[in-house]
């Protein structure tokens, strides 16, 4: 495969033949263009200053573009087509589940009944919103295991802090003072910058010869001062860890709680759940595994479940169900308060509903079991070339090193850029910490086969590359619309903003 | 920058460089630490005047992908800071035993230096590590 | 199942390539006793019947597309432009990830760039972020720079900044061990007393402006007091209002947060909205979440990466300046879109919109005997009466006519049973302002007497909030 070809059916990147840079909107600008229409007003109008202090008006008009809406779709249109995309290919992005968004989805949350209901509404006005927030809290709680769920989170990371905060809660309702929060070297980057964030100090355990906690260490570790063990399970390397009822009855004999990020939940559902693995605590990424999209980094939704004992500290209000009517419940005298405003990222509750119903109990068992097929076939296709760290099977997401090609001058990095002159959006790379050159992947199960051999084809290439031709590895990307860009530059003398040149 | 370990300097494990200038003495960081950072583009430097035991980080250095702890070789107070990172925090990466020093300090104890790493004992520290 | 692409004979091929029987030999690792079988939740649907439970549910909610409302208190029906959902709608940007690989994404990362170039434009601060979740998170994140930039522990709000937003600096506080005092200021702030109630340990003070119930903060003497103090100024703000209001910038603050829902967000229940933040150029490296930025390629190409990311979680680890991951990318879009359709004259015209149809809607209710305006002080979109009968019936009446009535001040305030707080946008049309105030007058026929009574205690009245 020459490097002029920009994808395949597998894949296509935003390539730059025939795709210039795309000037910054502000300097489209003609004064006087209009790209609004309003009404006029239909009320008697009175002058600004009668109604508002000349000393609380603005001074100077905010510089925002002037363009017609023909030019401001034409911009974007611009934009948008320099953005790859799951809709334009593949991304094997470890950790990240980035499987297909359902179109439905969409046609669900525009429904007026979904978007144009305000969070003050009475109760009695919104009954439709409420039951789904119930029904949805009912089937993660089936999904994962445990026994009650808060929708409010607005991310991961942000379910994250919101079960931490639960689990201080609880230890200080016990008197009881716990200081250390235990996770992997594996974990992920959220995890230690949640932990001192309510005050805790993060201790780490080792993970051993086969990739899973080492056990040994960890009864070192957990003692008294233990607030809680934070894992995933499969861990960040794809692997399930076999132990991890050892764990739990380890760390609640000492008083301490478990939480589990949610972050590898497609590799397990229909097969374990986190409650019943001994978690006391989850917290879900509806953005992953629940198919929500990802939005060029944002909106998710990150709920977080319980056990009944950590049910009194959830945040307020719950959805629940009274005399056949949907309430928000807000009399919770020991909940932890609130994490954000209003309910939770609502619109993406309602794409997620929608997926989990149109699944169903045995649609989400088969995306696990293809999930963990792919991956398990992408591996066995690609490791005789790549290092591998630890010994399979894997589940959903493996972890390959690229140590070997490292000899010879080309770093992950490199191979992480020269994909995408094949197409692809890299892998996860650099990522867990505890291998050298990573690169991590996670095909998911909407990948059909033909994508995960033209994946195979252009990493076994590469490889080849490696050996044969290292330049060009090395000086990847060849065909994207901009090259490998100066992140000094960038950090150095941060230009954050257009400003006019004077 | 291999080899880049110059003998007239002392050095610590956690990677700082310290010269003797008359009864101060001047540090920054390793031509072996800069290039682990990468590209440095910035760093937070402490008020002068301001006193640090012997291991206490003192400031910070971000490259594009890490941050890094600076600590302080030997304790002492900081008598001067290089303005020059301010504007141009490469120099720790293109000059590190030069242009791009970090601080200067007056120690508590000169006698504090002669019990620092020399050349080839950091050199060691370092294949240790790599 | 139409997104699940394997046929049966291709994954027979695969576990022969893998070098196993069956997909259970894929699971061997997974204790026996752990086996939990498919969830139990009802069978999957298919497209057909899944838009029909959905529509069911949907039916049950009574939206505002189909019946009037003055709801405001931090969430506004506002007209959404038809190109703003034509854009975001374009799955070149919605099913993209986050744009770690720079040379891949640089749709997404020059949207970023053009969005914190309009959010710096309208506070008239120097730099803003790729977007938080919304205005509470960002009112805890700004909370949190003030106290690493000044290394003091205490924060002040007043108790006109919306509720919610209180209550959730209230758990991240206290879950981190730092202090919080709330400052009574029924219904405008005294900046005098609220100078007292600052001292050598406030790291900062936070106003919102226009406030909870509607009326405009004197924020250039807030902003005197919290620095006379050594303490920030964090403004919360409204984003449309700042087209025809003193911005951040303008009167002093050091950093501005805000609720971005208005600029082309629909209301959603509450939310994905968009946290905005915004600070004084020196704040920059304590700014949290994500930054893009301007660079270039080797070849001199000009493009964008997310850059400063040394202050994030996945470097810094427990040393960040949060543990933000995420950023409401997609909202950031809507929202630049928005701004960009409006541009300088519409975004002024749409606030002057605002400020019209509310002092129209003021005038008329004023009018109606029992009913009072609770404040004297000037207001942009928003404002609170006080009610002869508690508000709670009030809007019960109104509902009863269809018509989705205020916000009910003894949700937020326990024994302000009498406050009603009504709000305006440009979609809101005389007629429903007109219709708003007759029903009102049904409601309150004999109020006459009584009504004269409040009005000469609702200029002096200071309610706690």
């Amino acid at each position: 495969m020459s490097d002029s070809q920009p994808g395949t059916q597998a894949g296509r990147v935003p390539s730059g033949c025939g795709n210039p840079g795309v000037p910054v909107i502000f300097e489209q600008t003609s004064p006087g263009r209009k790209g609004y229409s309003l009404p006029a007003p239909d009320v008697p109008e009175r002058p600004v200053e009668e109604l508002i202090p000349s000393a609380y008006l603005r001074q100077k008009p905010a510089a925002l573009p002037e363009l017609s809406e023909p030019d401001v779709v034409r911009h974007f249109t611009h934009l948008s087509q320099r953005n790859y995309s799951i809709d334009s290919g593949f991304y094997p992005l470890g950790s990240c589940t980035m499987k297909y968004n359902p179109k439905v989805n969409e046609v669900a949350v525009t429904r007026s009944g979904f978007r144009a209901i305000h969070p003050y509404q009475p109760e009695a006005t919104v009954q439709g919103a409420l039951e789904l927030m119930f029904r949805l809290q009912e089937a993660l709680c089936e999904i994962a295991g445990m026994d009650a769920f808060s929708l409010q989170p607005a991310a991961g990371a942000h379910g994250e802090l919101t079960g931490l905060f639960m689990i201080q809660a609880y230890h200080r309702s016990r008197g009881d003072r716990r200081s250390e929060i235990i996770a992997p070297d594996s974990s992920h980057g959220t995890n230690p910058a949640s932990a001192a964030m309510v005050g805790c100090k993060l201790v780490t355990v080792r993970s051993d010869r086969r990739g899973r906690v080492d056990l040994e260490e960890l009864k070192r570790l957990v003692n008294e001062r233990t607030a809680a063990l934070m894992l995933t399970n499969p861990s960040t390397l794809g692997l399930f860890d076999e132990q991890v009822q050892d764990m739990a009855d380890l760390v609640h004999a000492a008083g301490g709680l478990m939480y589990y990020d949610g972050a590898n939940l497609n590799a397990i559902m229909g097969v374990a759940r986190p409650g019943d693995m001994g978690f006391d605590v989850v917290h879900l990424n509806l953005h992953k595994t629940f198919t929500t999209p990802h939005g060029g980094g944002g909106p998710g939704a990150g709920p977080v479940g319980v056990k009944d004992r950590l049910a009194p500290f959830l945040p307020v209000p719950l959805v629940s169900e009274r005399a056949e009517q949907f309430v928000l419940e807000y009399d919770r005298p020991r909940s932890i308060g609130k994490v954000r405003s209003f309910y939770g990222n609502f619109g993406m509750l309602v794409r997620a509903f929608t997926y989990i119903r149109r699944m169903g109990s045995d649609g989400l068992t088969q995306v696990s079991r293809d999930a963990v097929l792919s991956a398990n076939y992408l591996r066995s296709q690609l490791n005789d070339l790549y290092e591998e760290p630890y010994a399979g099977p894997n589940m959903h997401e493996f972890v390959l090193s690229g140590k070997r090609q490292r000899k010879k001058g080309v770093r992950t990095l490199d191979i992480a850029k020269r994909l995408m002159d094949y197409g692809f959006h890299p892998p996860t790379v650099y990522f867990p910490l505890i291998v050298d050159e990573a690169f991590m992947v996670e095909p998911t199960e909407t990948e059909n086969k033909d994508t995960l051999d033209a994946f195979v084809a252009a990493m076994r290439q590469i490889a080849r590359e490696v050996e044969e031709s290292p330049d060009l590895v090395t000086s990847a990307p060849h065909v994207t619309v901009v090259g490998r860009l100066d992140e000094a530059r960038a950090a150095r003398s941060p230009d954050l903003r257009w400003r006019p040149e004077r | 920058m291999a080899g880049n370990f110059p003998d007239d300097l002392r050095y610590t494990a956690s990677d700082e460089w310290v010269r003797r200038e008359g009864a101060e003495l001047v540090s920054g960081i390793t031509a072996f630490a800069s290039d682990q950072l990468g590209d440095v583009v910035y760093i937070q430097l402490p008020d002068t005047g301001k006193h640090f035991a012997k291991g206490d980080p003192f400031g910070e250095i971000e490259s594009v992908k890490a941050v890094s702890d600076l600590y302080l070789p030997v304790a002492g107070e900081i008598v001067a800071t290089n303005q020059e990172l301010d504007q141009n925090p490469g120099l720790v990466n293109d000059d590190p035993y030069g242009r791009g020093w970090i601080i200067r300090l007056r120690p508590d104890n000169l006698a504090d230096f002669e019990s620092l790493l020399d050349a080839s004992g950091y050199e060691q520290s370092t294949t240790e590590r790599a | 199942m139409s997104y699940l692409p394997h046929t049966p004979g291709e994954r027979q091929e695969m576990l022969e390539a893998i070098g196993v029987e069956s997909v259970d030999d894929l699971f061997a690792n997974v204790p026996r006793d752990l086996l939990s079988g498919p969830p139990k939740i009802p069978a999957g649907l298919s497209e057909m019947e899944v838009l029909r439970l959905i529509d069911g549910l949907a039916s049950k909610n009574q939206d505002l597309e189909h019946r009037p409302s003055f709801l405001g208190a931090g969430a506004y029906l506002h007209y959404i432009p038809s190109a703003v959902g034509a854009v975001t709608g374009r799955s070149e940007f919605y099913t993209s990830y986050t744009p770690y690989q720079a040379e891949v994404s640089q749709g997404t990362l020059q949207v970023i760039y053009e969005y914190q170039t309009m959010i710096a434009e309208l506070t008239g601060l120097d730099v803003s972020n790729a977007s938080l979740y919304d205005a509470a998170t960002a009112m805890v994140e700004a909370s949190t720079m003030a106290i690493n930039e000044t290394g003091r522990g205490k924060i002040a709000i007043g108790t006109g900044v919306h509720p919610e937003y209180r209550a959730v600096l209230r758990t991240y506080m206290t879950g981190q061990g730092f202090e919080l005092t709330e400052i009574d200021e029924p219904w405008v702030s005294d900046p005098a007393s609220v100078g007292q109630a600052l001292d050598d340990t406030t790291a900062g003070l936070i106003v919102q402006s226009p406030n909870f119930w509607g009326a405009i903060e004197p924020m250039a003497q807030l902003s005197d007091v919290a620095h006379a103090h050594g303490a920030l100024l964090i403004a919360v703000v409204n984003p449309i209002s700042l087209s025809l209001l003193a911005p951040p910038g303008e009167y002093g603050a050091d950093l501005a947060v805000g609720c971005g829902q208005p600029l082309g967000i629909p209301l959603q229940y509450g939310g994905p909205y968009l946290g905005m933040i915004a600070a004084r150029s020196d704040l920059v490296r304590r700014l949290p979440g994500r930054i893009a930025g301007a660079t270039v390629d080797k070849q001199g190409r000009r493009g964008y990466v997310l850059t400063l990311q040394a202050r994030e979680q996945h470097i810094r680890r427990e040393k960040a300046t949060s543990n933000i991951c995420t950023n409401h990318a997609l909202m950031a879009l809507a929202a630049t879109v928005y701004l960009s359709l409006m541009g300088k004259e519409g975004l002024r015209e749409v606030a002057n919109l605002c400020l019209q149809k509310a002092h129209y809607a003021a005038q008329l209710v004023s009018a109606i005997p029992g009913l009072s305006m609770a404040y004297d002080a000037p207001f942009f979109n928003e404002f609170t009466v006080q009610t002869p009968v508690p508000a709670t019936e009030v809007n019960r009446f109104l509902l009863s006519r269809d018509i989705v009535g205020g916000y009910d001040l003894a949700r937020a305030a326990p024994g302000l049973d009498n406050y009603l707080i009504l709000a305006f946008t440009e979609m809101t049309t005389r007629q429903e302002i007109d219709d708003l105030a007759a029903t009102l007058r049904d409601l309150l026929p004999e109020q006459a007497s009584a009504g004269s009574q409040a009005a000469l205690q609702g200029a002096g009245t200071r309610g706690k909030a």
